[in-house]
């Protein structure tokens, strides 16, 4: 680890202005940052830690949308999320306990792992990414692998799902990271549904439209018999060739199906 | 009833007190005032030629005491290798030298080229940024079989080629062999890998090196499996420092399992360093560094054959097998895939004749050295496999092939150099058949059917040889060092104990089971008696702990003292109470005079020895402290049944373990819990090596599994419950506490079962799989059963 000023501001406001520091990166609950550092692998000028901001922690729903504050933990997300039961079963499996106490939403989506869990809850379920000046919606915030429609600086607040009738999330765990080597999020709302899968592409986070149509009009398992993805652009590493992923990312979309609640 | 003190009682680990609480004396612990610390500059490409190494802009960072490269290590040796093995032609194995830092070429990733030594630890770091390194890459070496073919470029270029040694076992063997195969019934082949593994104990190594020039004294705190073997080899054979100016202190020491055997580099460049710069020099391992430089373990490609006549009898066996050695010879590798390797290869069974070939192979990759079982496994491993496969193609039930050809009689003189004095194979199986339920196996298969899912059950039956090892032996197979075991034992004034051990304890529960064991002998509480190991100033000198050998060569050191101990004791009891030595009896720690009600106790004897007012010291000296060396006459045979029951997910090839049940004949068992615990431990390193663990290279030869994102170590929701058993006891008949050794079993004869239950639950779902190379990820699974 490199030296580096810390800050510690108690407002997004104050926040946003320490940012503005040349090279200062802002710290969620630091699952992905701190060990980047401990490997020289990252050398900010200043870490902003998000961790103080009060109006950045919560979880509240109203409107058939529920709205988690950016700053909030795993942890907190599935012990309160209750009027979203499958965003709570969610993240009441990221990672491990330790990680479920320090990492916040806020930090996962702007890190946008390839094999995170909360871009498919988010692009699965739909809703938007609030950020210090706007809100961009889900469908345009990812990118691509680690890649997001974050400017430099911007600070992501609070995130807020729509919730559908009946979601379910499959994990298919990488049994040494145990991210997901791959997932599927499928969320039945009333004007259709929406599968999302995280793990499997090269490209990162994706819908799966195909899927999407076949269970708009019939939302059952039996609905994706004959439906597949091409392994092309389909990651391929030590734990699953991407014929593998694309395999498993049908059979777990017909558990997601079957389980949804 | 249990006992609650002695042998046979599951006494609660004394020195988990300490470990549970944050208490424990690790190396890492140990800071000594005006220390500096040291980090290695390590290559991050496979195989190289080091063009230059420029230090000063380095040298002159902050904090920065001196920059260690080769060019300070020209009057020092290489790290010795400890064992050479002589190939099928008589001719020595290939040698090359181990430099302490790079010399000229670096041949794997993590193969240390400069050291900075620095104030702290940031500061050297920060240097080790500003060195420049200017290294011209060359091809990779990384596969074996490659690696052997003509104009295949050398890990080392003053060896003739990447080919260690081509050993033959046993050479005279081998045309009866071929003749016996050729002319078979039946002969099963099965093609197999036993795949790579990084040992992963919990505590990272870490050298701490001290000099004291007053009276030029060096001491070494290391995270070591065996103080005395570091002291003579880096003392020797590294460093040209005699034994009485070199202490080696091996503290508490968090895990082994093998891969801190081994004399490292980073033990004498600390040792080396602190004299040079006269201030203590500490280096701690970080996680990363563990991952390539620690030994990794294992890596064999192996073809084996199994000869059988119409009644599945087996009439011969011939492997062949390329074992990687690494970029170097780490201290015992040559004979891990050879005398611990191929003399295990009869197994259980009575196969008449056996011919082994293993060729050792140089590579560009971290060196490769015993980790848990260290050749048995591997041993095991093919020839469990290959007896399930001959069993499917015979259309015999494994359990009844096994049967057929058990050995049954003892002592049983191999066909591969090696006599088993006692075993009961039978016994294991039908223990194992009893504690698995094997007999309901069938109901829960259905029912796993009817759930959509493949219910299969695996059975392998090992056997090990530990206690290592008979010193003439060893030596006549290339040993470069005696493998008995010491111990002194000193009784103290009031009678309390304290034995001081050549063995070491990492996990073990030495200080536990030894002291139950000469608790036992003398009839006092355990807690009358202290285990003291670790310390080469201390103890005295033994060879350590590995090979499952502590208790039986180790423990029979200390029996051995302790007896002398016993005898000279009776000698004092006898002029107390004015009897016939011949008529004193000990027991209860008390001595009585046979027939009478005199009696003296323990204390009282013990006080005269060292207040000997009233003592014969016309026949005896004062003082009661004895040690004894023990040289064992055989390796012990520890053997048993394990069973394991998965279910296979048939949509996605994920392997479930449902049950494991582990029957062992360990001979006499001194403390239950503690074997229970040390097979617990080995079967959860056996299901990570089968199902989960996989030290991967890319071609390049960068470690791809270089960290736990990658490399799975089994966790607690990976393993079921296990049914443990050893109650089948034929006791060692060669050393004085029957025991045979009880810490490798569960990593050798687990990966077998497990694989052996994958295959079967895929057969019995109609794929024919007749095998799948471990790790058995749901990746590989699903993909051998879509063809």
């Amino acid at each position: 680890m490199y030296n580096f000023e810390f800050e510690k501001p108690g407002s997004v406001a104050d926040a946003v202005a320490a940012l503005g520091a040349e090279d200062a990166q802002a710290l969620g609950g630091g699952q992905t940052l701190i060990p980047t550092l401990k490997q020289r692998l990252n050398q900010p000028s200043k870490l902003v830690s998000l961790s103080g901001i009060a109006d950045m922690k919560g979880v509240s729903a109203s409107g058939g949308m529920i709205t988690i504050g950016g700053a909030t933990t795993h942890a907190t997300v599935a012990a309160e999320a209750s009027a979203y039961p499958a965003l709570a079963a969610t993240a009441a499996h990221i990672g491990d306990p330790a990680v479920r106490n320090r990492g916040t939403i806020g930090g996962s989506l702007a890190n946008n792992d390839p094999a995170a869990c909360y871009p498919a809850a988010l692009l699965g379920s739909g809703g938007s990414v609030k950020t210090d000046n706007r809100d961009i919606d889900a469908d345009e915030y990812f990118q691509g692998m680690f890649s997001t429609a974050l400017e430099e600086g911007e600070i992501i607040t609070g995130v807020t799902f729509n919730i559908p009738e009946k979601a379910n999330y499959q994990k298919f765990v990488q049994p040494a990271s145990r991210f997901a080597l791959v997932g599927v999020f499928v969320a039945k709302h009333a004007d259709g549904v929406r599968v999302a899968i995280t793990g499997a592409s090269e490209d990162g986070v994706f819908r799966w439209s195909e899927a999407e149509t076949a269970l708009s009009s019939n939302f059952s398992a039996a609905a994706l018999d004959g439906i597949s993805v091409s392994a092309d652009g389909m990651i391929t590493d030590l734990h699953g060739t991407g014929a593998y992923r694309a395999h498993l990312l049908g059979i777990l979309t017909k558990r997601a199906v079957a389980a949804a609640a | 009833m249990p006992k609650d003190n002695g042998i046979g009682a599951s006494s609660k680990r004394r020195e988990d007190v300490r470990f549970l609480t944050g208490a424990g004396r690790y190396t890492d612990d140990i800071n000594i005032h005006g220390q500096a610390y040291a980090h290695f500059v390590r290559s991050d490409v496979a195989h190289g030629t080091i063009n230059g190494i420029d230090a000063s802009a380095a040298e002159a960072m902050p904090g920065v005491l001196k920059v260690f490269t080769a060019t300070d290590f020209e009057g020092v040796g290489g790290i010795p290798c400890g064992w050479q093995v002589t190939d099928r032609h008589g001719e020595p194995m290939q040698e090359p030298k181990h430099p302490v830092l790079a010399e000229g070429k670096v041949r794997h990733v993590g193969d240390p080229i400069a050291v900075v030594v620095a104030e702290s630890l940031g500061q050297a770091r920060d240097a080790a940024e500003a060195l420049e390194i200017d290294i011209s890459e060359l091809p990779a070496v990384m596969d074996m079989k490659d690696a052997l073919t003509e104009g295949a470029a050398k890990v080392h270029d003053d060896l003739t080629s990447n080919l260690c040694y081509d050993w033959g076992f046993v050479e005279e063997n081998r045309e009866a062999v071929d003749d016996a195969i050729n002319g078979a019934h039946h002969v099963t082949t099965l093609e197999l890998r036993n795949n790579r593994l990084v040992a992963n104990p919990m505590e990272p190594r870490v050298a701490v090196g001290d000099y004291s020039a007053a009276d030029d004294e060096h001491t070494l705190y290391t995270t070591s499996q065996n103080p005395h073997v570091i002291r003579l080899l880096m003392g020797a054979f590294v460093l040209g420092i005699p034994e009485h100016k070199l202490r080696v202190v091996a503290p508490d020491v968090g895990g082994g399992f093998g891969a801190k055997i081994y004399h490292y580099a980073e033990e004498a460049f600390c040792t080396f360093a602190a004299k040079a710069l006269r201030r203590p020099v500490k280096w701690t391992s970080s996680r990363s560094e563990a991952f390539m430089s620690d030994a990794h373990g294992r890596d064999h490609v192996t073809k084996i054959e199994l000869a059988m006549d119409e009644q599945g009898k087996f009439l011969a066996i011939r492997t062949d097998t390329h074992a990687n050695m690494g970029a170097y010879l780490s201290t015992f590798a040559p004979s891990i895939p050879t005398w611990l390797h191929g003399t295990l290869m009869a197994g259980n069974y009575t196969t008449p004749l056996i011919y082994v070939n293993v060729k050792a192979v140089f590579t560009n990759t971290v060196p490769v050295d015993a980790y848990r079982g260290a050749g048995r496994p591997e041993a095991t491993f093919q020839l469990e496999r290959v007896v399930d496969k001959a069993a499917r193609e015979m259309g015999i039930d494994p359990i009844e092939l096994r049967r057929r050809n058990f050995i049954t009689e003892f002592p049983y003189a191999t066909p591969v150099a090696v006599e088993y004095d006692t075993g009961d194979y039978n016994a294991t199986m039908d223990k194992l058949l009893e504690i698995s339920d094997h007999s309901g196996f069938e109901v829960r298969a259905a029912e796993s059917k009817a759930n959509g899912k493949l219910r299969g059950f695996g059975i392998a039956h090992y056997i090990e040889a530990c206690g290592i090892a008979p010193s003439n032996l060893v030596g006549q197979l290339g040993a470069r060092a005696g493998l008995y075991e010491s111990a002194t034992v000193r009784v103290n004034a009031t009678g309390s104990i304290s034995v001081f051990t050549g063995s070491h304890s990492h996990g073990q529960g030495h200080e536990t089971t030894f002291a139950q064991v000469v608790a036992e002998m003398i009839g006092i509480d355990e807690g009358q008696v202290d285990i003291v190991h670790g310390d080469t100033s201390k103890t005295p000198m033994g060879m350590g702990t590995y090979g499952s050998r502590s208790l039986a060569v180790g423990g029979s050191a200390m029996v051995r003292a302790t007896e002398k101990i016993i005898n000279k004791a009776r000698k004092i009891a006898a002029h107390l109470m004015e009897a016939a030595e011949a008529d004193i009896e000990l027991k209860d720690g008390q001595f009585t005079v046979a027939g009478t009600d005199k009696s003296v106790a323990w204390g009282d004897v013990t006080l005269a020895a060292y207040v000997p007012h009233n003592y014969p010291l016309e026949d005896i000296e004062p003082g009661l402290e004895e040690t004894a060396f023990y040289d064992p006459a055989n390796f012990t045979y520890p053997s048993g049944a394990y069973g394991c029951e998965v279910e296979v997910d048939p949509e996605t090839g994920k392997v479930k373990v449902l049950g494991f049940a582990a029957a062992d004949d360990f001979g006499n068992v001194v403390n239950p819990m503690i074997v229970e615990g040390q097979v617990q431990g080995g079967l959860a390193q056996g299901i990570g090596q089968a199902l989960l663990e996989n030290c991967a290279y890319d071609q390049d030869g960068q470690l791809i599994s270089a960290s736990y994102m990658d490399y799975a170590m089994p966790r607690a929701d990976d393993l079921p419950m296990f049914t443990v058993d050893h109650s089948c006891v034929t006791p060692c008949t060669h050393n004085p506490l029957g025991v045979k050794g009880c810490g490798e079993a569960g990593a050798i004869g687990s990966p077998p079962a497990l694989v052996n239950a994958v295959i079967d639950a895929l057969q019995r779902g109609g794929h024919d799989v007749k095998h799948i190379d471990m790790p058995l990820s749901p990746d590989r699974v699903w993909t051998a059963m879509n063809g």
